[in-house]
């Protein structure tokens, strides 16, 4: 069970209190009217499934009902960060990987999250896979 | 029948409190002090269970938690009946009662070991899927004969008499096990000042201290455990847990702790001042650090026959002599890879009791242990090893012989010893079972020839776990190891660091690998070599397993069944590995280990439960008016958590002995009541949003299909809300209260989640509007008055106008109803006309009582759930989540009136109305059914087809959401989704059903009561 800071009540509480709401930064689509319908099926149907660093969007449901971000590895569960809306990440796959090259340190995290996801979408999983 | 096997001295029992107790319906006695297997041990019970698979008897192997074989059936009534104990970890009690959960008619002749000795050999492992698995339709027959076969224990048939606890704490550190490396960590830690909890699942604290030879401070190890235990006890910041297993280690330092307080004492709880206390809590800790100091369990050899009872594990042995006064046998032959395990050949020997020979695989035995024992003139051979028990029910000799551990063969200078009992030790696995459940990988280490923890995040393991065995060097890991862990969490450690005791430092040899012996025939034609005692896993069924293509050690596993269930290979895993890797021509680390999970060890169902069972299973919400719909008869209906009026039986007119309505009459009645008369429904349950902001009015034309721009105060507007993929998620009416205040009511079960949704696009899609939501559902109680007779009755109640042209269909006026503020609301469910008469909670009931006493002469008729139903349905009106299943769109319904198409923004759902598959013109459409025959009443999710002749499998065009019978029609008419069905009108369609019978039916519009929608706008 997860032990979560939330940003905004500044503490930590029991993951009884929340609840998971999918991936973060999710952008709908500024113009609905005008985009392609495969752009709305993306942002209505495509996820990203990651084999490490997640930025996940969930609520203080029955705690100050507010919506925030929490960056979790998927692996190990370990929660980096909780952030609130609106803001950016500190810590990302990037980041880490970064971190890694520096200290020479391998993190079992994955960089392959788009791929697969749609399987006919081949120049998405080619550029993935490079 | 006397304890033959209890020495005269010694133990940590009390001689002076005899407890009697009862095995297999046997008496026996033991005295205070003894675990259940310590006293069968001491009375000379051999068999205490027979095997899983092969029905082989089965004796006491171990001391501990690791126990395969003496996993008993507890308790005296049927109430009290608890499956799966081990023998080792239950303490005595006067009175105790316990089965085996295996052999039949029982474990001294057993019918099933006769089959399994004629069919031992033909039961490799994947016998039950190779034989029994065709034909498969049969497996549910073979399946109810080999589950009672293998009989592992049962449940109680009846209700637990006992009460449970959880208990959530939270701690700076949190220490499981209380052997040396605990109790040592345990010190350090209460006196830097931090929260300290210390769990240990045996019934005392101290670990193998309990029962070892070694003094510290020149005390014996179990004198310096009592005042270490003393000295925590009275300190304020430490929390001492004995009998209180650490189950599971779950994410972000969460350990489930089961506390048994009752156990030892009865098989119920006994009640303390006439008022029952929990038998069992479980502890939720979350800790800022754990310290893992679960020590090690001692590996015994892989040797043909090693189940004979008689066969145990060294340090059991001497557990069972110095702990319990009980020496488990006559004449020992002890066989080891190591120098610690010479300690029970001393304390056999010291017992008075015959040492016959010390069996070791390695070349030389130079340890001070080893030396004390030739000392004594105890025999020794070296470069050997036990091969194989002899003996049925128990052993009668052990053959030994000369072995090349890295040939892998028996070298000759076999001789066979006679003895009864074999002790073998084969090495000490570290308990890591813990550190696994957080998914940490553990690591292969050559000089521990075991696996400890992996790095997890907060969690420092110290002494046995993590590969240090001598007493010395445990306290000095323990207490280093923790100051550590102290200081990363901003506690003081060095300063308060205490004084290490002072042990004696043992010379030791370096122990070898030894795993399986070797045997003078291959594993396949040798004894039965077992590795997994519990599950009936042997040396050769690994073998064949590697041999059948299965390379991984998990499909190893699960082919065997090698660390299966309760035992969760706590002795037999390493071996297995080191066999699997042995067939493989690989490395153990290269094998790898199969993964440990919760719970360590079994949990009773009460524990897990604690008080959320029975009236405390899930909240029950009740209306303001609940007292008055039971005092009135009605049967209630489950609407989420909300207990709602299902409807109201009457006493039968002229019914002699007062026998009441069925609930077709009772619904038929009150359906017929509201659309002749007048009826009164309990709508509070529905749920309400109170939206106020000056962008409210903005925010609601964005969550809600339709327009909200131009609604007026005083007006009310039916909302459809769809997700963004334009299915629809609920609907509801809202009121504009005035300019920026509006009230929305949302479905029973919709409540909470609307009110998320709300929140979700206002706090990440839009926070630059602004509006504030504001749950008021059990504020307000909601009575609905409808029917022809509504007005008239409201009349005689309210001060409000309620002329038709001043309080007109869809709109909502404020007043008085019986003297009390309300907001009455002139909206319809059931297409009368209606009254939605809203008060603060606390009144309803007043107003209820009202309407009553002016209702009477206007046959006012409270009615439930159901009748709502019937009504609604009538109407055609939708109920979300019954007639939509979040595949269903604003236009599948025909619900285009309610869609704002041209609204300037861009509202959740519109987008998507126009992909190609929500344009489709052969989507699902809702549409109403009417059976030709008029008796017939539909089944709800029958499915239905255009070609009742097409043979199957048919293809299934929709099906039935929702059908009753309409007292007001006279026949039975049902709701549907069909494709393409609004242009099918007329149209006959066909419903299967699985009693071969096929329903027909007409497709009619759904709206089968007033289609123009008179009877309500009046």
């Amino acid at each position: 069970m997860f032990h979560i800071y939330c940003p905004y009540c500044e503490e930590h509480r029991e993951e009884e209190e929340f609840h998971p709401r999918g991936q973060a930064h999710l952008q709908r689509p500024a113009d609905p009217e005008n985009c392609s319908d495969k752009e709305w099926g993306d942002y209505l149907f495509f996820r990203d499934n990651p084999r490490g660093i997640h930025h996940e969007l969930w609520v203080h449901s029955v705690g100050c009902r507010k919506f925030f971000n929490i960056t979790r590895h998927t692996a190990n569960y370990e929660i980096l960060e909780t952030y609130k809306m609106g803001e950016r990440p500190s810590i990302t796959a990037e980041t880490l990987a970064a971190d890694e090259r520096q200290s020479g340190v391998q993190a079992a995290s994955g960089g392959w999250q788009t791929v697969g996801a749609r399987p006919e979408d081949e120049a998405l999983n080619t550029e993935a896979r490079a | 029948m006397t304890q033959i096997h209890r020495s005269n001295r010694g133990g940590r029992i009390d001689r002076s409190r005899e407890l009697s107790f009862t095995f297999n319906g046997k008496r026996y006695t033991g005295y205070a002090g003894d675990t259940l297997a310590s006293a069968l041990l001491a009375n000379g019970v051999d068999i205490v269970n027979r095997s899983f698979k092969y029905s082989r008897p089965r004796g006491i192997v171990a001391a501990g938690p690791e126990e395969p074989n003496a996993v008993v059936q507890l308790g005296a009534s049927e109430a009290a009946q608890v499956p799966n104990v081990r023998a080792t970890q239950q303490a005595l009690y006067e009175g105790l009662v316990a089965r085996s959960t295996n052999g039949w008619p029982n474990v001294q002749r057993d019918m099933m070991g006769m089959i399994g000795k004629l069919g031992g050999s033909f039961m490799p492992p994947g016998f039950y899927y190779k034989t029994f698995m065709a034909p498969a339709s049969m497996w549910m027959t073979y399946e109810k004969y080999i589950r009672k076969g293998a009989g592992l224990g049962r449940s109680p048939l009846e209700s637990d008499p006992d009460i449970y606890d959880h208990i959530n704490q939270h701690c700076d550190v949190l220490i499981i096990g209380g052997g040396a490396a605990g109790l040592a960590a345990a010190r350090i830690a209460a006196d830097s000042g931090a929260r300290v909890m210390l769990c240990d699942e045996q019934e005392e604290l101290g670990g193998s201290l309990l029962d070892s030879r070694e003094t510290l401070d020149g005390l014996p190890a179990p004198e310096w455990v009592s005042q270490v235990v003393t000295e925590l006890a009275g300190r304020e910041n430490v929390e001492l847990l004995p009998r209180t297993t650490a189950n599971g280690y779950h994410d972000h330092n969460f350990v489930t702790l089961h506390e048994r307080r009752t156990e030892h004492l009865r098989d119920t709880a006994p009640a303390v001042n006439r008022r029952p206390q929990a038998r069992s809590r479980l502890h939720r800790v979350r800790a800022r650090h754990v310290i893992l100091a679960t020590g090690t369990h001692e590996r015994p050899l892989v040797y043909g026959n090693n189940d004979v009872p008689g066969n145990l594990v060294a340090g059991a042995v001497s557990t069972y002599i110095r702990r319990f006064g009980v020496v488990p046998g006559h004449k020992l032959v002890l066989s080891v890879s190591n120098d610690h395990a010479y300690r029970t050949a001393l304390d056999w020997h010291e017992s008075g009791r015959e040492v016959v020979a010390i069996v070791d695989a390695r070349a030389t035995s130079q340890g001070e242990l080893a030396e004390q024992a030739r000392a004594l003139g105890i025999r020794i051979i070296n470069q050997s090893a036990v091969i194989e028990a002899k003996g049925s029910d128990r052993v009668t000799a052990a053959r030994i012989a000369r072995v090349d551990l890295d040939a892998f063969c028996v070298l000759g200078h076999e001789e066979t010893l006679s003895c009864d009992t074999i002790a073998s030790s084969g090495g000490y696995s570290p308990v890591i079972h813990l550190s696994s459940h957080t998914g940490t990988r553990p690591v292969w280490r050559d000089d521990v020839l075991g696996f400890v923890p992996g790095d997890v995040k907060g969690m420092t393991s110290v002494g046995g776990v993590h590969g240090v065995f001598a007493l010395k060097a445990v306290l000095e890991h323990a207490t280093e190891g923790t100051r550590r862990a102290l200081e990363a969490i901003g506690f003081d450690g060095a300063s308060s660091a205490p004084r290490l005791p002072d042990v004696a430092e043992r010379r030791e040899a370096p122990a070898c690998a030894l795993f399986q012996v070797p045997h003078v025939k291959s594993a396949m034609r040798a004894p039965k070599q077992f590795v997994d005692l519990q599950n009936d896993v042997t040396a050769a069924g690994i073998e064949l397993a590697t041999r059948e293509g299965f390379e991984s050690i998990e499909h190893v596993k699960r082919y065997t069944a090698l660390g299966f269930g309760t035992d969760q290979g706590k002795l037999g895993n390493i071996n297995g590995m080191a066999i699997a890797a042995r067939c493989l021509k690989r490395s153990i680390p290269e094998v790898g280990t199969t993964v440990f999970r919760p719970n360590y060890t079994p949990v009773t169902f009460g524990a897990i439960v604690g008080r959320h069972c029975r009236d405390l299973f899930d909240p029950e919400r009740y209306t303001a008016l609940h007292a008055w719909h039971v005092e009135h008869g009605a049967e209630f209906e489950d609407v989420g958590q909300w207990k709602r009026p299902w409807y109201f039986p009457q006493v039968r007119a002229g019914a002699v002995s007062g026998e009441r309505e069925s609930m077709a009459e009772a619904v038929a009645r009150e359906c017929l009541a509201v659309r002749e008369k007048v009826g009164i429904l309990d709508a509070s349950t529905l749920g309400k949003i109170d939206i106020q902001g000056p962008d409210a009015r903005e925010f609601l034309g964005r969550v809600y299909t339709n327009k909200w721009a131009k609604l007026a105060p005083g007006r009310v507007r039916y909302g459809l809300m769809c997700k963004d993929d334009g299915m629809l998620m609920d609907d509801g009416t809202t009121s504009c209260l005035a300019e920026n205040h509006f009230l929305m009511t949302t479905t029973t079960g919709g409540a909470a989640g609307v009110m998320e949704w709300l929140e979700l696009w206002h706090q990440t899609e839009w926070p630059e509007l602004e509006v504030y939501f504001t749950s008021v559902t059990d504020h307000w109680a909601t009575m609905t008055v409808t029917g022809p007779q509504a007005r008239k009755l409201m009349s005689e109640v309210t001060d409000i106008d309620l002329s038709p042209d001043q309080f007109k269909f869809m709109d909502w006026r404020e007043g008085n109803v019986a003297g009390i503020p309300a907001r009455v609301f002139r909206i319809s469910f059931t297409g009368e006309l209606a009254y939605e008469i809203n008060v603060q909670a606390n009144y309803a009931m007043p107003v209820w009582k009202a309407l009553f006493e002016k209702g009477d002469k206007y046959g006012l008729t409270p009615y439930g759930t159901e009748t709502m139903h019937v009504l609604r349905a009538e109407k055609g009106l939708i109920i979300v989540g019954q007639d939509t299943d979040g595949s269903v769109t604003p236009e599948d319904l025909g619900m285009q009136w309610a869609v704002g198409y041209d609204k300037p923004f861009s509202w959740i759902g519109k987008r998507a109305l126009t992909r190609p598959d929500t344009a489709r013109t052969d989507r699902k459409q809702f549409v109403g059914l009417k059976p030709r025959d008029p008796k017939v009443v539909l089944e709800e999710g029958a499915q239905i087809v255009f070609d009742p002749e097409q043979s199957i499998p048919m293809t299934m065009v929709g099906h039935v959401t929702s059908s009753y019978y309409s007292p007001n029609l006279g026949h039975g008419f049902a709701l549907a989704v069909i494709k393409g069905g609004r242009d099918r009108l007329g149209q006959t369609v066909y419903l299967p059903m699985k009693d071969g019978v096929v329903h027909e039916a007409e497709i009619v519009s759904p709206v089968f009561i007033d289609p123009k929608g008179e009877r309500q706008n009046v």
